[in-house]
């Protein structure tokens, strides 16, 4: 290979020569790991016995290889490596930096708390047809988007978790899914596109697709290329992904058709891999472009969040009340990236990681409320608050979280982005982020005081109720809680991973310099 | 040869994007395969179109000599017509099944997951 010196031509002008030590793996593990098991997986499709052991150990040793990473950006700053030992901008780079690999972490964390929940909420059917390996695919895509520093890899990241997803929602082929899915797939597929034309552009335009290497010749080519265009299209294809209003029909539409396991990780890491692309192509990308469109994304995080929670006030469905609170902290987010300001980027950071974990949450407990009290409507819940009290209090944590309550971890980013929004000068921004906060409460108060303080109703048919497995039921979720509890109460270290990454996002300086000044190896 | 290929590219986006509109999902999943091509089409236009001239430097060049089609941009594409191709199979499974499961083709009749007259949830108790 290239490490052969002996060869008359001199290489070293193009390739890494070095051997990789083993630790710097840690920069694609957390993608490679996942595609491996769920590769593995498909070959012993019809052993359906050995899937939630195998996807669990290899979720295990992804999430792992996660917090080495996060352990080494930490102290060394962002890792990169470069496929094919090209040196930048040749080859495709992964590159991780705080933003990535906190969100990484944090989205592999989720899934391997849904992983064990699956364990009761997908029967043997369920692992046929593919559960498990398609949830492997799934994270490995989103890890790769988040890891990666290459915007066309970025668009075949989001390829293979938008197909891997399919796979997940019409698991089971009900009615209900298929009509779900038809809506959700062509509506995520023309976001998809968008994002290739976008690309196209962008190629066009800069001659690269290093992030990096667009973040550095941006400068010289705002005056001649078309940049504007490019940024405003990617917030169209971004926008989309997020389910930002106006674009967010498809997600209420299909996210309370499948599993509920499958509902949990959709409203977890899907949008949230959105709000990431969109914090990464304005603020490393298009510094400038954003600021140019900060009125209309401000415009469009106000209508995201308030329309998000009035939609979630008309519902019966417990699902689809969720399914209405995660658009509306899409709106949340999108508010921090409308202010640009480091201080409402970290709020950004934080509250999306707070949204992984909670959202997650959020859905698991409806299907363990489902499970309780035999029915997802709220107009049969009942009854809930006597039978099962831990069940009351998981529920109350949660509703404090998403509404921003202390002492739990909505509270610290929503204060970041309102101090932002006051500082700024943005006060629509804060009413309309404290709006929908109260809201929130409002809207999970009432699932709250209706499905457990409200007497048990003469609807709900006992049939369809199960006892709740202490593991696979509770513990998955209290395993969520504890990491939005230890935001709530002590957020320092969790602050300085979002002080960080926002630092990262707001000097792309930074970002440039980990590509071109280590030049790829590690 | 460019210039042909663009108003063809911008035909291409017209009628997908007119296809797109339909309330009917055969029609949609037409527009969204041409939709996909004329993307393909776009970015493969881009890259300058000319004959059988490889990009390949001459020996004792640091660049090339004229003006040749860009490499990258191909194989972008054959990245995404292998996604897009992928899609649209199983997207025509879906629809397929949608109307054996669903009775209709029409996006107004869809209405399983999201039934009309839904009404309000408890407003008390």
């Amino acid at each position: 290979m290239a490490a052969e010196t002996s060869v008359p031509v001199d290489t070293s002008a193009a390739f890494v020569l070095g051997v990789t030590s083993l630790i710097d793996w840690a920069v694609i593990a957390p993608v490679a790991l996942p595609i491996l098991g769920g590769a593995l997986l498909l070959m012993v499709r019809h052993r359906t016995r050995l899937h939630a052991a195998v996807a669990f150990a290899v979720l295990a040793a992804t999430f792992a290889a996660c917090l080495v990473l996060l352990w080494r950006v930490m102290g060394e700053g962002t890792q990169v490596m470069t496929m094919g030992r090209w040196l930048p901008p040749y080859g495709i780079t992964f590159q991780a930096d705080m933003l990535g690999a906190a969100f990484a972490t944090t989205a592999t964390f989720a899934t391997t708390a849904a992983a064990v929940f699956a364990l009761r909420d997908i029967n043997a059917t369920g692992r046929r047809y593919g559960f498990y390996p398609f949830l492997l695919l799934m994270i490995a895509g989103v890890n790769g988007a988040f890891l990666t520093g290459d915007i066309f890899n970025l668009y075949v990241w989001f390829e293979v978790f938008v197909i891997s997803s399919f796979g997940l929602l019409i698991l089971g082929s009900e009615r209900r899914q298929i009509d779900g899915a038809v809506k959700y797939a062509v509506l995520n597929l023309i976001a998809t596109t968008v994002f290739l034309i976008t690309t196209g552009y962008l190629y066009g335009v800069f001659g690269t697709l290093n992030m990096a290497d667009i973040a550095r010749k941006a400068d010289g080519l705002r005056e001649s290329g078309p940049l504007m265009t490019i940024a405003t299209l990617y917030l169209l294809a971004f926008g989309m992904k997020a389910a930002a209003f106006p674009l967010n029909f498809w997600l209420p539409a299909s996210y309370h058709t499948p599993r509920i396991v499958t509902s949990a990780m959709f409203g977890g890491l899907l949008t949230k891999v959105g709000v990431y692309a969109l914090l990464r192509t304005f603020t490393t990308l298009f510094p400038v472009e954003r600021a140019v469109l900060s009125d209309v994304i401000a415009v469009v995080a106000v209508l995201t969040m308030v329309l998000g929670v009035l939609g979630a006030l008309a519902q019966t469905d417990i699902r689809r009340t969720i399914g209405f609170v995660v658009i509306s902290g899409i709106g949340t987010m999108l508010a921090g990236l409308a202010i640009g300001s480091p201080l409402a980027l970290s709020g950004t950071v934080l509250y999306a990681i707070h949204s992984i974990l909670i959202m997650t949450a959020l859905y698991l407990l409806a299907g363990l409320m489902r499970e309780a009290g035999g029915s997802f409507s709220l107009h049969e819940l009942g009854g809930l608050y006597r039978s099962h009290p831990l069940l009351a209090a998981m529920m109350l944590a949660l509703m404090l979280a998403a509404a921003g309550l202390p002492p739990l971890s909505g509270l610290w980013p929503k204060v970041m982005l309102v101090k932002a929004a006051i500082e700024g000068q943005a006060w629509w921004l804060t009413g309309a982020i404290l709006l929908s906060s109260v809201l929130t409460t409002i809207v999970l108060g009432r699932v709250f005081a209706l499905s457990f303080w409200r007497p048990q109703q003469a609807l709900a048919t006992p049939a369809d109720t199960r006892p709740i497995d202490p593991i696979a039921g509770y513990g998955t979720v209290l395993v969520l809680l504890v990491p939005a509890v230890w935001i709530g109460l002590w957020p320092e270290p969790f602050l300085r991973i979002a002080e960080t990454a926002a630092a990262g996002l707001a000097d792309p300086g930074s970002y440039i310099g980990s590509v071109f000044s280590a030049q790829g190896g590690s | 040869m460019e210039t042909a290929l663009t108003g063809l590219v911008g035909l291409f986006y017209a009628v997908s994007i007119y296809m797109m509109l339909s309330k009917h999902i055969i029609r949609v999943l037409l527009g969204i395969a041409i939709f996909g091509n004329a993307v393909n089409m776009t970015i493969f236009t881009a890259g300058r179109v000319l004959r059988e001239v490889p990009p390949i430097i001459a020996e004792g060049r640091t660049a090339l000599d004229g003006v040749t089609a860009n490499p990258l941009p191909q194989a972008l594409i054959l990245t995404a017509i292998v996604i897009s191709f992928s899609f649209f199979a199983f997207l025509l499974v879906l629809a397929y099944r949608a109307y054996q499961e669903l009775g209709t083709d029409n996006t107004d009749e869809m209405r399983i997951a999201e039934p009309e007259g839904e009404g309000l949830p408890p407003l008390g108790y």
